[in-house]
C-alpha cells in the first residue's frame, strides 16, 4: 500500500503548527497504524530530518497512552479501537490521511501530536480514590456486590483515559471521562463513603482545568475504544444533583494525595 | 525508618542532574550514521538468537562478546538528533538501548554461569536423556543480585540460598 499523510508538525507548545505531507510506500496491510509512523519515523531519522512525536505504550489497546485524531475522528475510523489497534486494512491503497493531535485548551500540544493529558491526573488526585483500611485483605465476601452493580463498574472502569472523548466533544468537555471514573467508584459498595464529595471534586477540577460543559452531542461516546455509554453521564448529573441540592455542612475532608 | 524530606537543593539531586545531562550530552555528541532503532533491533536479534528458551554456552560466550562489540559501535557511531532541551523521544530511546546493551551483556553472563536447565530456560548441555530439563539444585538453588561494578569490570554475584522445608523443587515429570 502507498499512503499519503498529512501529519501536524509542531515543534514546542508556542509554536504555531502546521501539516507537513509525507508520502509513505510499501505499507502492509497488516501494520497498525503506529507502525506505519514507525516507518516513516525511520526514513526521517536516515534523511536527518526530526521523526514525527507521538504516545505510545502497550500497543495493544489497554493503556491509553496512544491517540491521534485521524481523518478528524479520533483513533481513526474503525469502533471501539484504539490507534495502535487500528490496522492498515480499513484503509484503501493509495489513501490521503490527515493525523491531528488531541484538540483541547485542557491539553496543550507538547510536540507534533503529543499533547499534555496530566488534567486527567489531577482530575483523579481530586476523588478517583476510596478510603481502604490497608495492611490486611478484607475476606472477599464480606461485602456483597450484586452482579448487575459489579457488571456495570467493570463497565465504567473499562475507561483508559486516552481522551478521545474530548478530543470528539465540541466542547472539549470531559465528562465521560469523569463519569466512568466517578461511577465506576460510585456504584460499588466500597466507593459510598465518599460518593458525594467524589463527584464535587471531580468535576470542580474539570471546570478548574478548561474543560467544556456536556451539551449531549454524544459524539464521546462515539469515539470511545471502550465504548463508555453516556448513562455513566447522567449517574454523574444525578449524584453532583444529589450532593449540591441540599448541601451538607463542611466537615473536614479527606482530599487525597498532598 | 524517618527520611528526611528531599528538595533540588540536595547535594544528592545535583549529582544526579548533572550525571543524566552528561549522559545526554555524550548521547547527542556521537553524531554516528546508524539509527538507535537499527541497535536495538539488533540487539534484540542477538538475544532471541543466544539467550532465548535454548542456549548454550559458546552461543552465550559469543554474544557477549558480539555485544560488548556493539555498544562499542553504539558509543562510536549511533545517531540521535534533536536537541537535549526538547521533547525528544528517540533520545529517550537512545538512553534506553545503552542500558539494554549494559543490561544484556549481564543477562548472558548469569545464564553461563548458571550450569543447569531451570523453569522455561532450557540449557542445552543439561538435559535428562529424555531431554527434559535438568536442574542442579546443589548449586544453583538461590536468588541473587549481581552488583554492577564499574564499566569494563566484571559484575559481582551476590547469591542468597533458598531454603525449601515443606515442598522441595524436584525434577519435571509429566509421566
Amino acid at each position: 500500500m502507498n499512503l499519503t499523510l498529512h501529519v501536524w508538525r509542531q515543534a514546542a507548545p508556542a509554536d504555531r503548527g502546521r501539516f507537513a505531507r509525507y508520502d509513505v510506500a510499501d505499507v502492509t496491510p497488516d501494520m497498525s497504524f503506529l507502525e506505519v509512523l514507525d516507518v516513516l519515523n525511520q526514513q526521517l531519522i536516515a534523511r536527518r530530518e526530526e521523526p514525527i512525536a507521538f504516545d505510545h505504550d502497550c500497543r495493544e489497546g489497554i493503556c491509553g497512552a496512544c491517540g491521534m485524531v485521524i481523518n478528524g475522528r479520533p483513533h481513526g475510523p474503525a469502533r471501539a479501537t484504539t490507534a495502535c489497534q487500528l490496522h492498515m486494512r480499513h484503509f484503501p491503497d493509495g489513501a490521503e490521511l490527515w493525523i491531528e493531535p488531541w484538540r483541547a485548551r485542557a491539553f496543550p500540544v507538547l510536540k507534533d501530536l503529543v499533547v499534555d493529558r496530566s488534567a486527567f491526573d489531577r482530575i483523579i488526585q481530586a476523588g478517583g480514590f476510596i478510603t481502604a483500611r490497608t495492611g490486611s485483605a478484607p475476606e472477599a465476601n464480606a461485602i456483597l456486590v450484586p452482579k448487575r452493580d459489579a457488571d456495570l463498574a467493570m463497565d465504567a472502569a473499562a475507561c483508559i483515559g486516552c481522551g478521545a472523548c474530548v478530543a470528539a466533544c465540541p466542547n472539549a468537555s470531559a465528562m465521560l471521562f469523569v463519569a466512568a471514573k466517578a461511577s465506576h467508584l460510585g456504584l460499588l459498595p466500597q466507593g459510598q463513603p465518599e460518593r458525594l464529595t467524589r463527584v464535587v471534586n471531580m468535576v470542580a477540577q474539570m471546570d478548574a482545568e478548561g474543560f467544556g460543559a456536556c451539551t449531549n452531542h454524544g459524539e464521546c461516546m462515539a469515539a470511545c475504544p471502550k465504548e463508555i455509554s453516556i448513562d455513566f453521564i447522567a449517574r454523574l448529573n444525578r449524584d453532583y444533583l444529589k450532593a449540591t441540592l441540599v448541601p451538607r455542612p463542611p466537615v473536614k475532608e479527606f482530599t487525597g494525595a498532598a | 525508618m524517618k527520611l528526611d524530606r528531599l528538595d533540588a537543593a540536595h547535594p544528592g539531586f545535583h549529582r544526579a542532574e548533572a550525571e543524566t545531562g552528561e549522559r545526554v550530552r555524550q548521547l547527542l555528541a556521537v553524531n554516528g550514521r546508524k539509527s538507535v532503532d537499527a541497535f536495538h533491533r539488533e540487539l534484540g536479534g542477538l538475544l532471541w538468537d543466544r539467550c532465548g528458551m535454548s542456549r548454550n554456552a559458546p552461543g552465550l560466550q559469543a554474544a557477549v562478546e558480539q555485544i560488548c562489540g556493539l555498544r562499542e559501535e553504539f558509543w562510536r557511531d549511533v545517531y540521535v538528533g534533536g536537541k537535549g532541551e526538547d521533547l525528544n523521544q528517540v533520545l529517550e530511546h537512545a538512553g534506553r538501548v545503552a542500558d539494554f546493551l549494559e543490561f544484556a551483556e549481564l543477562m548472558c553472563h548469569d545464564a553461563l554461569r548458571r550450569e543447569e536447565s531451570c523453569g522455561c530456560h532450557f540449557r542445552e548441555e543439561y538435559q535428562t536423556p529424555e531431554g527434559e530439563a535438568q536442574r542442579d539444585d546443589a548449586r544453583f538453588s538461590y536468588v541473587a543480585a549481581w552488583e554492577y561494578a564499574g564499566p569494563g569490570k566484571p559484575p559481582v554475584l551476590h547469591p542468597e540460598p533458598l531454603e525449601f522445608e515443606a515442598v522441595h523443587p524436584a525434577q519435571r515429570s509429566y509421566k
